[in-house]
């Protein structure tokens, strides 16, 4: 039992990290139809902003300025980087973003090293918040959760409640209506991909404590984040926030329980002392093939049902 | 007047002629490394232009069918020195690894080019990811972290050819790679190879003419693979060893980066991207530790401003060449203050970089450094300044001599028009 509720509380605290990141994501993808490779590049930067600042100033001023600092990079590489190469098509602008990610990447190396950098949960956070059956659980997690559903509940009434909202959604359906009725879409464009890196941003400085501040986070997370919007679809904030839980709790209950498969494989036959490829597949636990389940997901998804659970129109 | 296809064929011999006596001009065994390496890159990056450039399909899982060929081809020679396998000679194995490419570029194919753009993207994406991941996960084949250790000598061959020695090996690959480069340069002049073109610029008016779109993407996703596998069996050869990294998203993004650089639009691009990257890639690596930088900067870069690639670049002044071969001495001033500001630039730019990537990933409070040969302390303040001093100046010097060099290859255009015209 314990271990269930545990997993659950973990899945959901990834899930909602992951939606962070997606929320941002799903938007830039369904406005401008890019798929933005550099997304988590920039939650990595987020992590590593919030390290440098946090050395001299601590963790708070660094969870207020760290995003702001991602956030503008992102809106500045929309305006000065992406736009231009908007005109050579979609292919082009994907392309962009990849290479990106990769220059990011080995900037990040150049500055900070190969090597993880001590980036720590604050020590004012790091106490136990409650004991359960044994295991302790800290004051961060619960403070990350209460950032990433504040995050949630804030973006959701910002963009169905408010009047930058509705020119948001109008601009995901309709932008040359937007544009004709005198809004500047392009601005629109630049801050909507600023605010979804800086969310990115925040995901970075509340997740890279926990999850480690590395040059290799970032293409760790960037291809599940691509799982998440797919499966949730495109352009829905409500299916990004599914999928990202879905995927989040299924990771952590696949890797926390480890199954064996062999109940499966033994109905068709396969005996425990098999040779060969079957010796493999015997000795299967859903613990191993708990990472390949959401690109194999991706895949499915892409082909059998394009538009995603919650999204109106295909990838 | 001139016999069809003469130049080609012409083109043809001297790059023969050149794959034979390369080796016996420089004979030093990591220079036989580097081009054996160059022609399995060849081989490669003209299987993934297929895709990208001729058929429009941009995948970030290339990969996939080069490193599983790779896997392939070693458990076959394996089986062929344990005599599980019926023999065949080593030279004809790439074929076995090509069918192994087809195979799965068949299988998976048919399911990921029923979409194109980035649709198509993501599922090559998914595709890679899961490969790498079931590489750690079905050991009888692949042996996990420590791959496939195979061996190229299974038995003496014609002319008493064994691979034992890497100049055999070198013309195995040049060789194959002679063959694959003819066969797909013939391909795109074929009707599907022009129906694969219409597929990329314009798929809706291609099936009003009646054609179905998922087969000509299919037919070329899998012929890609074909090639792909071939150079994965080559790989195999050459280096007697298939790890996880083969299948893997870096391995997919190396061939991208080098056929994009090199340049989509034309047959050759990707070979010249290929032969750059892989020859800058052996010597600079071990150099500079920003390599990877400086080629993911190329790669934005021509993203940004040349997204025809070199070839691209190259193919733009032939117009002007045919036209009135003397304009392009005219242009040659404009030409030379941009290279020479840019030189400024690089200078001060690479400076910065390899003085910042010194200080961060030295473990020892050592910061003396050789910088352009000359002997520097990192940790001091006149090299930074001088190094963004340089940056500056050739920044600015750039943004006057590159509006000229536009203007100047503006005019030897219209000019070139001229004459054509008159």
């Amino acid at each position: 039992m314990e271990v269930f509720v545990f997993s659950l509380f973990n899945g959901v605290l990834y899930g909602m990290l992951l939606f962070l990141l997606a929320s941002g994501l799903t938007l830039i993808f369904s406005m401008m139809g890019v798929l933005n490779f550099a997304h988590a590049s920039f939650f990595m930067l987020g992590a590593y902003f919030a390290y440098q600042i946090s050395q001299p100033l601590g963790f708070w001023p660094a969870l207020i300025a760290a995003p702001i600092l991602v956030g503008v990079l992102g809106a500045a590489v929309e305006r000065y980087a992406l736009r231009p190469v908007h005109r050579f098509g979609h292919v082009a602008e994907l392309l962009f973003t990849f290479g990106l990610a990769f220059v990011i990447e080995e900037v990040v190396q150049m500055i900070w090293g190969k090597v993880p950098v001590p980036y720590d949960v604050p020590p004012s956070l790091n106490v136990t918040a409650f004991a359960w059956q044994g295991l302790d659980y800290s004051v961060y997690r619960l403070f990350m959760l209460l950032i990433s559903v504040g995050i949630f509940v804030a973006l959701f009434f910002g963009l169905t409640r408010t009047r930058i909202g509705l020119i948001i959604r109008a601009s995901l359906t309709h932008p040359h209506m937007v544009a004709s009725l005198g809004h500047d879409v392009p601005k629109v464009f630049m801050w909507t991909f600023g605010v979804g890196c800086a969310l990115a941003g925040v995901a970075g400085v509340i997740g890279g404590n926990v999850l480690g501040t590395e040059p290799g986070m970032a293409i760790q997370l960037g291809p599940i984040v691509f799982v998440v919007i797919v499966v949730g679809g495109l352009g829905s904030l409500g299916g990004a926030l599914i999928a990202s839980l879905l995927i989040g709790v299924l990771n952590n209950m696949a890797i926390s329980y480890d199954f064996s498969l062999y109940p499966i494989f033994s109905l068709l036959g396969v005996e425990r002392e098999a040779e060969g490829i079957l010796a493999d597949l015997v000795s299967l636990t859903t613990g191993a093939i708990a990472p390949l389940v959401p690109y194999l997901l991706l895949v499915l998804m892409l082909i059998l049902r394009p538009r995603g659970l919650f999204g109106t129109r295909d990838v | 007047m001139t016999i069809p296809g003469a130049k080609q064929t012409s083109v043809g011999a001297l790059v023969i002629a050149l794959l034979i006596i390369l080796p016996l001009i420089v004979n030093s065994g990591f220079a036989l490394t580097v081009m054996s390496q160059t022609g399995i890159a060849i081989i490669f990056a003209l299987a993934f232009n297929m895709l990208l450039g001729q058929g429009g399909m941009l995948s970030f899982g290339h990969a996939v069918y080069f490193g599983l060929a790779g896997y392939v081809t070693a458990h076959v020679m394996n089986g062929m020195a344990n005599e599980d396998l019926p023999y065949m000679p080593v030279s004809l194995i790439p074929l076995v690894g090509g069918v192994a490419g087809l195979f799965f570029g068949i299988l998976i194919g048919f399911v990921s080019t029923r979409r194109a753009g980035t649709a198509f993207a993501m599922i090559s994406l998914g595709f890679a990811e899961l490969a790498t991941g079931l590489t750690l996960i079905i050991i009888f084949f692949f042996n996990g972290e420590e791959g496939v250790q195979t061996d190229r000598w299974v038995r003496e061959e014609w002319f008493g050819i064994t691979y034992g020695p890497d100049i055999q090996v070198y013309y195995l690959i040049a060789v194959w790679c002679v063959i694959a480069a003819i066969a797909m340069y013939l391909l795109t002049r074929t009707p599907f190879g022009r129906m694969s073109n219409a597929v990329r610029d314009n798929p809706e008016r291609v099936q009003f003419i009646g054609y179905n779109t998922h087969r000509v993407r299919w037919l070329a996703f899998s012929l890609s693979s074909f090639f792909a596998g071939l150079a994965g069996a080559l790989h195999a050869v050459n280096v007697e060893h298939v790890g996880f990294e083969t299948v893997g998203l870096g391995q997919s993004a190396v061939i991208l980066i080098m056929v994009y650089i090199g340049g989509t639009g034309h047959f050759a691009g990707p070979i010249l991207g290929a032969i750059l990257i892989t020859l800058l890639n052996a010597y600079l690596s071990d150099i500079s530790p920003a390599w990877y930088l400086y080629l993911g900067l190329i790669f934005v870069g021509m993203v940004m401003f040349a997204p025809g690639g070199l070839a691209g670049l190259i193919m733009m002044h032939d117009p002007i060449r045919r036209a009135a071969p003397h304009l392009l001495m005219r242009m040659a001033p404009a030409y030379a203050a941009a290279f020479g500001t840019s030189l400024v630039a690089l200078v001060g730019c690479i400076g910065l970089v390899e003085m910042a990537y010194f200080l961060s990933t030295t473990v020892s409070r050592n910061t003396a450094l050789i910088l352009y040969g000359i002997a520097l302390d990192a940790a001091d303040f006149w090299p930074w300044l001088v190094c963004v001093a340089l940056a500056a100046a050739g920044a600015l010097g750039c943004s006057r001599t590159y509006p000229r060099l536009a203007e100047s290859y503006g005019t030897a255009m219209h000019e070139a028009r001229r004459a054509v015209a008159s």
